[in-house]
């Protein structure tokens, strides 16, 4: 009963160029249909006295016969002696673009349909276009409705080079054509007598020698961490890091990397649930690990192997992207981008150019990018994430973006940008040269205070006791005539972010806000203090932006969480308050901040 | 991998983003060969646990041995096992069995109406108290916001157009003309606050693929789906009422499926016993109006 081989196939092109039909046609030829089901349809048909064709057979839902059209993609099931195969029938019209995608995004292969007698139209050219972004690979084209054309061998080889010209500027290369008439059945599952100069695959031939995807296998080890697991309360202490297998194998013992954190550990256990005990994962698993170590890694981070070819980190790429959403995405507005299990807020930073794709003109001065147009465009996220360009490993280059709650676009990845100027670099930038100051200076200030300014940040996981010496210090300064503030996050929580409600981005604004705050109250003069959850190295990296120019000093309690910031003073946990403030106390004198701290 | 592995890791992802996107999860189990499976797919997601809950529709006129079935299991493998149902309609015999409505409204009262109101939380739901071995009514009355539900798309037409994450509005309608896209591996994880949505991790699966899972991980299903010497077997379950046997010789899983692939079902609509499909409008009427 094992190891019978799948492949799902889509079929696309313009409306009416007969895909449905070519379903129905091998539904029908391969003796796939439920038992009646084709009496059914003719029945139906005789009774509503309408000519039978085969693409009634998928037209199951009512409103789509009403309009004649396939509304959504509709799966269908059918085996030959080789495999079994699911296809997905996409929709032809432009209205339904998104349905295409969605069916043509998860197919091995494609079948695109164009009409011998009507020729190449806008979404035959779309849809190729289409399904070469979405990294199918092998594409065969029917030529169909040849009984119209009088199965004439000139009207299909004109077809055939028009349409080969158009691939290849989009560096496509078919792997076939094939003339067929699908409502005759010729070419479909037997070759025609009446196209006796093609003497190639028949469509079902063709199906079988496609190839299926193995290669991902060999590529470098990707893992999407999509969730940590601890079921503690059933009595099971495994921490177990689960996901997808995007590419390569891992073997119990192999050293392992989570990006963007940085942090390693070593493959302790594969873990899974009544299988025997498994040494290895491999491309498509879904599977589970635990860590010969206890580090704290998040969901979103991609698990590699530091001996591979390392995948990209960064914050801003050049992305190929196609749009889909009823409102065009435009600039200076937050989008949730979701890459592999990852997720970031994103904004639109540039547009390099646009393209329609039905007649491939290019344009470079659009504004947004609009629904159904396909672009060259630059995002940037406002923390950095782990990718692969597509080139080097696609299933871990392609990204969508959420826009009010729908997936609105989604694309590839082609070039990391990261060491250029980011959006946050260029908004201080632009911030500070236009920072309009008063008449008092920043060393009167400090010379009145007797204090320079600064902004302090406690990190530290939950339940440290961070708040507690913060407060402490507040008062402690205080007490020897400082101008001190702490403020607790809580109160912006229901007064400055009370605005934010359910954004996607909550904890990137409200960081923003606290960056902005500091920025302010430290060229006020304050000693600025606040507290923060959980922070890891862009929290801080993004703080210490927003302060500048004024300065930050970061006091860590208990497990240090970052991987590569430095905190400027760590804390054990559980010590006394008033010792902790004094070690606070004392950094300060050092850094020159303060000159005198009495107890 | 061989398909059943494929099908298996999809499953498995489409499960785990549910659980790691959707705070206010649970999952249906009608206590049939594909929702267990279902459940089965859970447990592998989530390494031997099973931590969403399970909201099983009881209409009533489910068949006794399905009950059985269901609360054995529930202690079996620490389920945190939920039921819903329309009080109301059974109380006051507005059912199809008592003479009082046809096939369509009975299925809309003991079914759609009890799913949407025990969904939502408007009415009670009960809970297996493992301790005590029985159902109490449980305190937890949120809104589900994430429902998994067991639908395969060669079961009939409508469900061959599904998303994996298919969203319902308010009144649990499903704009079939006006679905989300779904590319790649990436679904529709957020939503309106007052929308919810339903998410199909078995869209993919055969009727074939079941019995094939079923016997290889040794799952154990109810016996009703078995001929036990009479010479009939239930192909698909629901209340008794309104499902019919088949005539079937099949005693085991694997002559379940040598049935299917070869013998006298390979082309015969697994729904066929099931009375209210062929009723005007069928399946898809109910099912726009929120039935699985």
């Amino acid at each position: 009963m094992s190891g019978r081989a799948q492949m799902n196939i889509v079929i696309v092109g313009h409306v009416d160029h007969g895909k449905s039909t070519v379903i129905g046609r091998l539904l029908a030829d391969t003796g796939s249909l439920p038992q009646g089901k084709l009496e059914a349809v003719r029945e139906s048909c005789r009774r509503n006295s309408k000519p039978f064709e085969y693409a009634f057979l998928l037209d199951a839902l009512k409103d789509e016969q009403a309009q004649g059209i396939t509304i959504d993609m509709a799966r269908c099931f059918f085996k030959t002696a080789a495999r079994d195969y699911i296809i997905i029938d996409a929709p032809g019209h432009i209205e339904f673009l998104k349905n295409m995608i969605t069916g043509a995004s998860r197919a091995e292969s494609a079948l695109l349909v164009i009409d011998a007698d009507e020729g190449i139209k806008e979404n035959s050219k779309r849809h190729g276009q289409m399904v070469s972004m979405l990294g199918v690979k092998q594409v065969t084209v029917l030529a169909n409705k040849m009984d119209l054309v009088d199965f004439s061998e000139e009207v299909f080889e004109k077809l055939k080079a028009d349409y080969t010209a158009f691939l290849a500027q989009i560096k496509v290369t078919p792997v076939s054509f094939i003339p067929v008439s699908a409502r005759e059945g010729d070419n479909i599952a037997s070759l025609s007598e009446r196209m006796p100069w093609y003497r190639g695959f028949t469509v079902l031939e063709q199906l079988d020698q496609f190839i299926s995807d193995k290669e991902l296998q060999e590529k470098p080890f990707r893992f999407p961490v999509q969730d940590i697991y601890k079921f503690t309360r059933s009595n099971d202490d495994r921490r177990i890091v689960a996901g997808t297998v995007a590419a390569g194998t891992v073997r119990v013992g192999d050293e392992v990397l989570f990006l963007p954190s940085g942090k390693q550990s070593t493959i302790q256990s594969v873990e899974s649930f009544n299988t025997a005990q498994k040494q290895q994962a491999s491309a498509g698993e879904a599977s589970g690990f635990t860590l010969a170590t206890q580090i704290y890694v998040r969901p979103g981070e991609l698990m590699v192997k530091p001996n591979e070819p390392l995948p990209e980190v960064g914050s801003r790429f050049r992305v190929n992207i196609f749009w889909v959403g009823r409102a065009p995405m435009i600039r200076n507005k937050e989008y949730k981008l979701k890459l592999g299990s990852a997720r970031a807020t994103v904004k639109l930073a540039e547009i390099c150019n646009t393209l329609d794709a039905s007649d491939l003109t290019s344009s470079k001065c659009k504004q947004q990018i609009d629904c159904r147009d396909v672009g060259e465009c630059i995002l940037e996220t406002s923390r950095p994430i782990a990718f692969d360009t597509t080139a080097a490993s696609e299933t871990t280059g392609r990204f969508v973006i959420v826009d009010n709650y729908e997936i609105a676009g989604g694309g590839v990845v082609v070039e990391n940008l990261s060491s250029g100027e980011t959006l946050l670099q260029k908004h201080i930038k632009d911030r500070e040269h236009n920072w309009e100051a008063g008449l008092v200076r920043a060393e009167q200030r400090a010379e009145a205070n007797c204090h320079r300014a600064k902004f302090i940040v406690f990190t530290g996981v939950p339940g440290t006791g961070k708040r507690a010496v913060a407060k402490a210090l507040e008062q402690g300064l205080f007490d020897n005539s400082m101008n001190a503030y702490y403020l607790g996050v809580a109160n912006i929580d229901r007064g400055l972010d009370a605005d934010l409600g359910s954004q996607t981005d909550r904890a990137g604004e409200r960081l923003r806000r606290i960056g902005e705050l500091a920025r302010i109250l430290t060229d006020a003069g304050l000693i600025f203090i606040t507290t923060i959850d959980d922070a890891d190295d862009y929290d801080i990296e993004t703080l210490k932006v927003l302060n500048e120019p004024n300065d930050i000093l970061v006091v860590n309690m208990g497990e240090n969480g970052f991987s590569r910031y430095q905190p400027d003073l760590q804390i054990p946990v559980g010590g006394a308050v008033a010792q902790a403030v004094s070690l606070v106390a004392g950094l300060l004198k050092t850094k020159e901040i303060i000159s005198d701290y009495q107890i | 991998m061989d398909h059943l592995d494929k099908l298996e890791s999809q499953s498995v992802y489409i499960l785990r983003e549910a659980y790691r996107e959707f705070k206010s999860l649970c999952m249906l189990w009608s206590i049939g060969k594909d929702s267990t499976v279902m459940l089965w797919l859970a447990r592998k997601a989530f390494f031997g646990h099973v931590p969403i809950p399970l909201v099983h529709i009881d209409t009533h006129y489910k068949i006794p041995e399905m009950i059985e079935y269901r609360d054995r299991f529930a202690l079996e493998w620490n389920l945190n096992m939920i039921y819903g149902q329309n009080t109301e309609a059974l109380a006051e015999k507005l059912t199809f069995p008592d003479g009082n409505t046809d096939r369509m409204t009975c299925c809309k009262y003991l079914k759609s109406e009890a799913l949407k109101h025990t969904l939502s939380g408007e009415w009670p739901r009960y809970r297996m108290e493992h301790e005590l071995r029985q159902y109490v009514v449980d305190e937890g009355r949120a809104p589900y916001t994430g429902v998994i539900v067991g639908v395969r798309a060669d079961e009939e037409g409508s469900r061959s157009k599904e998303r994996y994450f298919s969203p319902r509005d308010k009144d649990n309608v499903w704009d079939v003309g006006d679905q989300p896209p779904e590319f790649w591996n990436q679904f529709k994880t957020d939503f309106a606050p007052g929308t919810h949505v339903r998410i199909h991790p078995l869209l993919d699966w055969t009727e074939q693929n079941i019995w094939e899972y079923i016997e290889r991980e040794k799952i154990p299903v109810v016996s009703l789906y078995f001929n036990q010497g009479r010479g009939i077997r239930y192909r698909s379950l629901g209340c008794y009422p309104c499902t019919n046997p088949v005539t079937s010789d099949a005693r085991t899983v694997s002559e379940i499926i040598e049935e299917l692939k070869s013998g006298k079902f390979s082309n015969i609509a697994e729904r066929s016993g099931r009375a209210q499909d062929s009723e005007d409008g069928g399946l898809e009427t109910l099912r726009r109006d929120g039935y699985m």
